[in-house]
């Protein structure tokens, strides 16, 4: 039942990279408990996975789904505003998202 | 003097568009990125492009453009009316988009901090991928306002034009002005890009609308400094005006040639100078297009090609009042010794007048070229941009070794010089006065030499007539005093022959 898709572009091993991985798990476990799948993709090994998708800044965190797509941006420390990215406002209890996944 | 040769170390790269390496010696600086600020408006984009298109067609350069604004789409189609395919160019594997506009349909939420890695990765890539030397960035204000965290962007800026120079790509970036004056451009970019700076200017003198380019800095080699008058031109682009590049190098001719007009050749000793500027100036109705028809019926006749650029009278105005005279243009054009160009000054500006008739010039290869007039062209500008358009066209037409004959209407009827007149003055080589002479309640027509570069010449006023058959100039007036100033007066013959006796040798 992976019902988030999300893809975390990162430039390199940076610290930035390892944190944003890091806070996105987090987030995940909390929020997401186990309905979710993460794959992240490292732009210098791969530049025109970034290109087709029209990265500017890293990290970049692309929720594909559940629709519709939303980006956010950053090491994802602010946990608030990546709840906002990722339509799960924090205060609100889960809803069971039943979407077209 | 050789640009290379003088600034050892830091090469230039030609940017081939027109007019450009001149005023900046060489071209820009070599793998190093320029500021390119202007105002909105000032044609940067257009200029980007150029950059990228010029290095295909002259050197084979791939380009890679980065577009922050509008999206690849927007610029294919927009660019297109310059002649520039650049759907082409991508085909032929020698440009390459980078979009990073604004995603209008995917909201951006910052959560952290961020850098443009991503960015940065994917020009590397691109550089790699096409083997791009030439890189445009348009524009940073567009850049910009798609984050929030300005410091960031700045650093990052800096963060990639620092890896650009390790790639040995040469970049042009375009960034905003919010005027004309003030600072370089928004955001304070120029801290971080400031090695060369370049201003493009779209400035509003006196109703009229003046481009203009300045290269502000280029850091550790040399340049023209001051503005520069550029135009777009449909199909081309920008051509920018290289004004001071007029050298006073050109060459002087000992050949004479016929103004069509014997008795004024007598007047001019013989004739104008081969290569020589002319300068006609008089009063409305005075005669001066009967003169320029002298001068064109003159080299006709001597097989030369002669070109007419007509700015007041339609061609069959001009015909009509030839046939007048008794010169035929029609069959000279016929004959392919003649080429009349008539236009309305008001049809476009001063530059891309310059830029149609220098074209028309190397297309025909005249022997002599008559333009009529010269006050028409001046209403349709700024003193400024008419006295750099004089200068360009006199310049050019000198040193292909035409002949040159400007006329210029003088705004009282009575003595008098016109704006014209004060500009080209330094510039001519000849100056003909055709002046209105009031004697007894009667207008009677003079011309003078006035000046005539390298050779002696008539120096009085002499009355000449009109008729079927053209020009015919007689003797001086005698008795006036004060034609040129506009007021003649009588003076008896007792008195001419006094004042003649003063100065009697004895």
């Amino acid at each position: 039942m992976n019902n988030y898709l999300l893809k975390l572009y990162i430039t390199g091993k940076t610290p930035k990279s390892e944190r944003a991985i890091a806070n996105l798990q987090n987030i995940c476990t909390h929020e997401l408990q186990s309905q979710y799948e993460m794959v992240v993709i490292d732009i210098l090994e791969r530049p025109q996975l970034a290109e087709d998708e029209k990265i500017l800044a890293t990290p970049t965190l692309i929720k594909v789904l559940p629709l519709p797509i939303r980006r956010v941006i950053g090491d994802l420390s602010d946990t608030d505003k990546v709840l906002v990215g990722l339509d799960l406002q924090p205060c609100m209890r889960k809803k069971d998202e039943g979407g077209d996944a | 003097m050789d640009v290379n040769n003088n600034n050892k170390g830091l090469e230039k790269l030609p940017t081939h568009v027109p007019g450009f390496d001149w005023i900046a010696k060489g071209g820009f600086p070599k793998h190093r990125s320029t500021l390119l600020s202007g105002t909105a408006g000032s044609s940067k984009t257009v200029f980007a492009t150029q950059f990228l298109v010029e290095g295909i067609r002259n050197n084979k350069e791939t380009g890679l453009f980065v577009t922050f604004e509008e999206s690849p789409d927007e610029i294919r189609k927009n660019m297109i009316s310059f002649g520039w395919d650049i759907k082409q160019f991508e085909a032929d594997g020698m440009w390459v988009f980078i979009d990073a506009s604004p995603q209008p349909e995917t909201e951006v939420v910052e959560a952290g901090a961020y850098d443009m890695g991503g960015l940065l990765a994917r020009i590397e890539h691109a550089v790699k991928k096409v083997g791009a030397t030439r890189v445009s960035f348009d524009s940073l204000g567009a850049f910009f306002s798609q984050f929030s965290d300005r410091a960031t962007v700045r650093r990052e800026i800096f963060r990639i034009t620092h890896a650009l120079r390790k790639m040995n790509v040469t970049s042009i970036i375009t960034a905003e002005r919010i005027d004309e004056k003030g600072s370089i451009a928004r955001f304070d970019v120029e801290e971080f890009v400031a090695d060369n700076v370049v201003i493009l200017r779209n400035s509003l003198e006196d109703e009229r609308r003046r481009r203009t380019i300045e290269i502000l800095k280029f850091r550790g080699t040399d340049h023209y400094k001051g503005e520069f008058p550029f135009t777009i031109i449909p199909g081309e682009g920008i051509i920018i005006i290289p004004l001071s590049a007029i050298e006073l190098k050109q060459k002087s001719s000992v050949v004479r040639i016929t103004s069509g007009c014997t008795e004024l050749d007598n007047m001019c000793a013989g004739g104008f100078y081969r290569d020589s500027i002319i300068l006609v100036s008089g009063a409305t109705g005075n005669g001066k297009t009967l003169m320029v028809t002298h001068f064109i019926a003159g080299g006709a006749a001597d097989n030369e090609r002669c070109l007419i650029f007509a700015f007041e009278e339609s061609r069959e105005q001009l015909f009509r009042n030839a046939i007048g005279w008794g010169v035929d243009y029609e069959k000279m054009e016929n004959e392919g010794r003649l080429m009349v160009v008539c236009e309305y000054p008001e049809t476009a500006s001063l530059e891309d007048h310059l830029i149609k008739m220098k074209k028309t010039i190397d297309a025909y290869k005249p022997n002599r070229i008559a333009v009529d007039s010269l006050s028409a062209l001046e209403r349709v500008s700024t003193i400024r941009s008419f006295r750099e358009f004089v200068i360009s066209i006199t310049s050019f037409i000198k040193h292909k070794e035409i002949a040159g004959f400007f006329t210029s209407t003088t705004p009282t009827l009575l003595g008098g010089t016109s704006i014209t007149e004060t500009h080209i003055s330094t510039i001519t080589d000849t100056i003909i006065l055709l002046r209105y002479v009031e004697i007894f309640g009667e207008t009677r027509r003079g011309i003078t030499v006035l000046k005539m570069r390298g050779s002696t010449h008539d120096k009085e006023i002499r009355e000449f007539q009109i008729d079927g058959t053209g020009m015919h100039i007689g003797k001086p007036f005698r008795n006036v005093v004060g034609i040129l100033s506009g007021n003649p007066v009588q003076i008896s013959s007792a008195e001419v022959y006094r004042t003649d006796e003063l100065f009697k040798d004895r």
